[in-house]
């Protein structure tokens, strides 16, 4: 190994940082409700008022928002903190933080917003009081968002807005939503005439309809907008300005995407849980098939955690992050994937079960969570952005190909 | 070398394929699936009618005397399709321990009612604990003046509540481990004693976990030999693995049409997203997968009639089943993933095609358990 290249990077946490954590974990042991950690362990569905609740605790202690200027609550961490208490959370078996009001609308409005804007929706965002979800996706437009037709039509103080939305994760439990509309039919660039509204969802109008994944699951809806009427202060930024302000947000896309903590805790688990299924009368663990294959997980989540903090350590300066998130994005979701996939592998035949058919008998639910879970996984490489459109954001913003 | 189906193959392939755009559309086992029995016996009717349920069987107990080879198409369509009754169960697996080992007057007495449709059958055989070792039976079987009792637990008996009779593996002598010791039964799955809890499986079948307490059976109900039923059980799962196999060709190949077509059709940034080279190759390597899956089913097929030698016979369906698991993983996965966000969907028939291969994979044993006896046996 290069001895020169590993002097210039401390590849350890300082002592300062070394203390941050060690204060979050702490913390984190004290306040994570064991009700709720118990629920995130069993794979066990959270609801609203479960995440909201987790939400509220990290709002009263004033960690909700590390992100947000310190005016409006942000913690003044810098990247190497913030990492450190994303994948702290992640580890400790948290809920995960619902983003979209957190870390997609708000930075939007922080940047873009009007100071009414800001006034009337940052607060609620903080204290867990409105609970939003993400309208960009369409069923004609996914991966190329900006061919999206649903329109909205100044008329007088408000748009009238029409269209279709899917995929809306949450949109069942939001009260808000932003989305991505039309105001301008023609222009010669799809990615102009496209402006970013907020969009209250109990207008009249809207229509919620569940799309139930493979897992059975519901998470996501088709949400439609029939003559929905919105007042013109929800524009975001100019009208027609909206690709810049999506753009904006997927510059502005957070470091924790690989989520090394939570897997890294998938991975202590899923050894515990291995080491107590029986593969010819021993531990799965000591069979060398499998255990080669938590070893190769372990391997590359060390991999992608050194690279993370890789990253991180150039980030320190501030320079917004271009391919390197594309990066984690791929790697990591390849991780959360495989360790799902073992874990329905480590119960071999028990996998199978699904739901009893007489509610009264004695079932496993946690055992049979395991393959809805695997299925459910495939979402990650697939949202977000796919990982084929991250392989072509990395070839053209970082290879020039 | 001839890899054609002959005339006769080809006649029964158009049969059931008439049968499926007919009386098996998505929608038609939709309701099936979702109906209190999970299975429809009007179909099974049809099974009969159309001659499916016979097809291993001899003509003296009215069937129609067929290899392995012969069910591939069936077991194909079946895949391709999603059928949900108890196919597999009863002709591969159940009915098979009955021709293969069990006496004149037993065979008489069940295989006409089998092939006539008026029989159903399921293997009763995993344990806590065995993960896929077959050796690994605790359920016991003592001798009685009239015959056994059994008492025992089995997990995942699939087709379990829709059985009449389940084929139950106990132990009349030796540890929970041994491979000697081992005898397998016909027990009536409505005799005191049996209990099942019956759940959905996530690839939609209905499966039960079988409680035996003391469930009393005739001594004539025991097959092949007392304490040597390891090779035929052996033998058994063989047979159904390959025919497993053949089963996952046909959901593969619909995996594969199903995305090809989605390529083809699905337009971003105004093109259709099967001109991009990214995709294309992973639809490429997607058929590859296919077409030696198709090989090593065929193979397997070949090798599981009832003169083939044990240790041919054991090395190549695991070496199938080795290249099938691979291929079921590796197909299933990228359909969803080409199909973006549509293959997450429950309305698609794709995911429900990605729940089933994702089971195949593990089914009587994973590409782990079969690359360890393929070393082995030699
Ligand atoms: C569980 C889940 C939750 C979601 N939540 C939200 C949400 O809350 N809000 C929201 O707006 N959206 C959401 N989405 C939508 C998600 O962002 C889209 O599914 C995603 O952008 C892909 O779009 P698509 O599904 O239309 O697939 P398509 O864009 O049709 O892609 C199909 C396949 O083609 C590939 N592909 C497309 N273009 C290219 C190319 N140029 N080169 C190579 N390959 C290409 C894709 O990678 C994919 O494999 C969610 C999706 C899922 C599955």
């Amino acid at each position: 190994m290069n001895r020169l290249l590993w002097c210039t990077m401390d590849l350890n946490y300082s002592k300062e940082e070394l203390a941050f954590r060690d204060e979050v974990s702490g913390w984190l042991a004290d306040n994570l409700p064991a009700d709720l950690r118990d629920k995130v362990a069993r794979y066990a569905h959270l609801s609203r008022d479960d995440l909201l609740r987790w939400h509220q605790i990290l709002a009263a202690r004033g960690w909700i928002a590390p992100s947000w200027p310190q005016e409006w609550g942000g913690t003044g961490w810098n990247v190497v903190q913030r990492y450190i208490f994303d994948e702290a959370c992640g580890y400790a078996g948290a809920p995960p933080l619902v983003p979209f009001g957190l870390l997609m609308c708000a930075p939007v409005l922080l940047k873009f917003g009007t100071e009414a804007q800001k006034q009337r929706f940052l607060p609620r965002i903080y204290r867990g009081e409105e609970f939003w979800c993400q309208g960009y996706s369409e069923p004609g437009s996914g991966s190329d968002l900006a061919s999206l037709s649903t329109r909205a039509v100044q008329q007088g103080d408000h748009y009238v807005v029409n269209g279709q939305k899917t995929w809306t994760t949450l949109a069942h439990m939001a009260d808000w939503i932003f989305c991505l509309v039309r105001t301008e039919a023609r222009t010669e660039r799809k990615q102009d005439g496209i402006s970013f509204l907020l969009v209250d969802m109990k207008s009249p109008g809207i229509t919620v309809r569940p799309l139930i994944l493979m897992d059975g699951g519901h998470e996501v809806n088709e949400v439609f907008f029939d003559d929905v009427s919105v007042p013109v202060e929800n524009l975001v930024h100019d009208e027609g300005k909206g690709w810049t302000v999506a753009k904006y947000l997927l510059g502005h896309e957070r470091m924790n995407t690989a989520r090394i903590g939570a897997s890294q805790r998938e991975l202590e688990k899923l050894t515990a849980f291995a080491a107590q299924q029986l593969h010819d009368g021993k531990p799965l663990t000591e069979d060398t098939r499998f255990r080669d294959k938590l070893s190769r997980v372990e391997v590359e989540l060390m991999a992608l955690s050194i690279t993370n903090l890789r990253f991180l350590d150039q980030l320190r300066e501030g320079r917004a992050p271009g391919a390197e998130v594309s990066m984690l994005k791929i790697k990591g979701t390849e991780i959360q994937q495989a360790l799902a996939e073992l874990m329905m592998q480590a119960v071999g035949p028990l996998a199978q079960p699904f739901s009893p058919v007489d509610g009264s008998v004695d079932f496993d639910d946690f055992t049979a969570s395991l393959a809805p879970r695997y299925c459910n996984f495939r979402k990650t490489s697939i949202y977000a952005g796919s990982n084929e459109i991250q392989r072509n954001i990395i070839a053209k913003m970082a290879l020039g190909l | 070398m001839n890899f054609d189906y002959n005339e006769e193959q080809q006649l029964l392939a158009a049969s059931v394929k008439r049968f499926i755009d007919k009386d098996y559309t998505f929608e038609a086992r939709r309701k099936i699936v979702g109906s209190s029995e999970g299975y429809s016996n009007a179909i099974w009717s049809t099974f009969a009618e159309i001659g499916l349920l016979g097809l291993p069987f001899s003509p003296d107990v009215g069937g129609y005397g067929g290899g392995a080879v012969d069910l591939m198409s069936v077991m194909e369509a079946i895949g391709e399709a999603l059928i949900v009754e108890p196919y597999l169960s009863t002709v591969g697996l159940g009915a098979q321990f009955v021709a293969r080992a069990g006496t004149h007057a037993r065979q008489q007495a069940i295989l006409p009612l089998v092939c006539g449709g008026k029989l159903k059958m399921a293997f009763a055989h995993t344990e806590n604990g065995a993960r896929y070792k077959l050796a690994h039976v605790s359920t016991r079987a003592k001798t009685t003046s009239a015959g056994y009792t059994i008492s025992g637990e089995k997990r995942i008996v699939v087709h379990a509540p829709s059985a009449d009779q389940l084929i139950v593996s106990a132990r009349t002598s030796g540890g929970d481990t041994d491979p000697e010791g081992i005898s397998v039964f016909a027990v009536d799955a409505r005799a005191a004693g049996v209990s099942m809890a019956v759940y959905r499986t996530i690839d939609e079948l209905r499966a039960a976990d079988v409680t035996l307490n003391d469930v009393h059976v005739p001594a004539d109900a025991l097959l092949g030999e007392e304490a040597h039923g390891l090779a035929l059980i052996e033998e058994v799962i063989d047979y159904a693995t390959a025919l497993l196999c053949a089963e996952a060709v046909g959901a593969i190949k619909y995996a594969n049409d199903a995305t090809l077509e989605y390529l083809k059709t699905r337009k971003q940034f105004g093109v259709a997203i099967g001109s991009f080279q990214a995709l294309q190759h992973r639809m490429v390597d997607m058929v590859i997968s296919g077409e030696q899956a198709k090989s090593m089913a065929g193979l397997a097929c070949a090798k599981v009639d009832v003169a083939t030698d044990p240790v041919e016979r054991k090395r190549i369906v695991s070496a199938a089943k080795i290249k099938i698991a691979d291929a079921c993983r590796h197909v299933a996965q990228e359909a969803i993933q080409l199909h973006g966000g549509m293959g997450m969907s429950d309305e698609l028939k794709i995911s429900h095609t990605f729940r089933r291969l994702t089971m195949i994979a593990q089914q009587f044993g994973d590409a782990d358990h079969h690359l360890e006896r393929f070393a082995k046996t030699s």
